[in-house]
């Protein structure tokens, strides 16, 4: 065998080797985008629940709150990016990452101090390797989360917003991740929590079906349900963001890993053909070189003969 | 037929029970609380502790929740919880065990959970 196809031959496996791992890798993406679209569905009656109740103490009652009312002037907020561990999932990171610059650039803009949250290890190294200050940050479960890593991200920033803005507190709460919309589209977004406007939480509870809320009677009084319904509110949103960004983290590794199978089999078809084309030019120039042999015999035999 | 009200059992991840009922009692944070149908909207913190589901066909529906919230309108009940559990799901003895093991360490919410999980499974 000639160099030049060795050196094809040679090529062809090691693409089709990469080319088993991308389509294995697009497969166990695929089969996990599926649990994580469940997963989303399954907390889905548990959110709509919650907003309900927010909804029905918000208008059904006077109440104050530190959650729900807006600072006259906001001098410092936290911004909770949601990334993933492990890359290999085409822009997915780096869209999450620009949104939540984006936002940061437009809160400074209006003068506000940003607090950074991180999670996921892509959006810590990015961070990190500009030196820029996380203010706190989780790894380990972005592939599947589960209520009470939601719980554990988002204790910190109630406990945040809780405290006075003098003190180290922050005023607003906004979160950007991965909204999954469907298999091919997924948006990064960013969304703010908190302070929460009531209006826009009964929109989004009232745009399925329209529904005149009863005078609820409360259990033990309108203040402290809304103490514990409010935390509980921003934990399932973070749950809710973070299984989304989960799907979408999912669905972006299939794409990207499809495509590279993609790229993996029409590089071996062209490298085949190559190889192919090589072949043949080895057989054409052996023949060539046994016709020439024998000419060369030939003439010489033909001239001892006289 | 009697008046009946439709109650949903979610927990943060997933919907734990949903049916028909006559009525059900939980507690709150300031006592417990029994609800049947026809009652006046409400809106109640729960605190831990066994939930009992009286369904529409007799029988009796269990379930241990962990912090959460009761709410009530239209003959719809919703009892939202971070984390809630049937009573026929509950692992006795895995209880048991996460008890004895949060009385030696001293930890009062894990004692408080395996306890609840304990009483919803005597309540049986």
């Amino acid at each position: 065998m000639g160099a030049q196809l060795r050196v094809y031959k040679r090529r062809i496996r090691s693409v089709t080797a990469t080319k088993k791992i991308t389509k294995a890798m697009e497969m166990i993406a695929a089969s996990r985008v599926v649990k994580a679209q469940r997963k989303v569905a399954a907390s889905t009656p548990y959110a709509t629940e919650l907003t309900r109740a927010v909804t029905a103490v918000g208008t059904g009652s006077n109440t104050k709150h530190p959650l729900t009312t807006e600072a006259e002037t906001a001098t410092r907020t936290a911004v909770l990016l949601l990334t993933s561990d492990r890359g290999l999932a085409g822009a997915f990171n780096s869209n999450a990452i620009k949104a939540a610059e984006q936002l940061t650039a437009r809160l400074e803009a209006e003068g506000k101090e940003v607090d950074t949250y991180v999670v996921g290890r892509r959006g810590l190294a990015h961070y990190n390797f500009r030196e820029r200050k996380v203010v706190e940050s989780w790894s380990g479960f972005t592939d599947e989360p589960t209520y009470a890593d939601a719980k554990k991200v988002a204790a910190p920033l109630i406990e945040a917003i809780e405290k006075e803005t003098a003190e180290g507190g922050v005023d607003e709460l906004h979160i950007v991740y991965t909204e999954f919309i469907s298999m091919m589209t997924q948006t990064a977004i960013d969304s703010r929590l908190l302070p929460l406007s009531l209006e826009e939480v009964a929109e989004e509870s009232k745009s399925g079906k329209d529904e005149i809320l009863p005078l609820f009677d409360f259990e033990p009084s309108a203040e402290d349900v809304l103490d514990a319904l409010l935390p509980r509110y921003v934990e399932s949103r973070i749950y809710n963001a973070m299984l989304q960004s989960a799907a979408s983290k999912h669905a972006a590794t299939r794409r990207a890993m499809k495509s590279a199978t993609d790229n993996a089999g029409d590089l071996i078809n062209s490298l085949s053909r190559l190889a192919n084309a090589a072949r043949q030019a080895e057989i054409t120039q052996e023949i060539s070189e046994i016709v020439g042999g024998t000419a060369a015999l030939a003439d010489a035999t033909a001239g001892s003969d006289k | 037929m009697a008046a009946e009200l439709h109650v949903e059992l979610v927990a943060a991840d997933r919907s734990v029970w949903s049916g028909e009922a006559t009525l059900v009692v939980a507690r709150t944070t300031s006592g417990d609380i029994g609800v049947m149908p026809g009652h006046q909207p409400l809106l109640g913190v729960l605190e831990s502790g066994p939930v009992t589901i009286r369904t529409s066909d007799g029988s009796t529906v269990v379930a241990a929740v962990h912090g959460g919230f009761i709410s009530f309108a239209d003959d719809k009940l919703s009892l939202l919880a971070e984390i809630a559990e049937l009573s026929d799901e509950i692992d006795v003895q895995r209880a048991e065990r996460a008890l004895e093991r949060a009385k030696s360490e001293a930890d009062a919410s894990a004692e408080r959970r395996a306890d609840v999980r304990l009483r919803a499974v005597a309540a049986r």
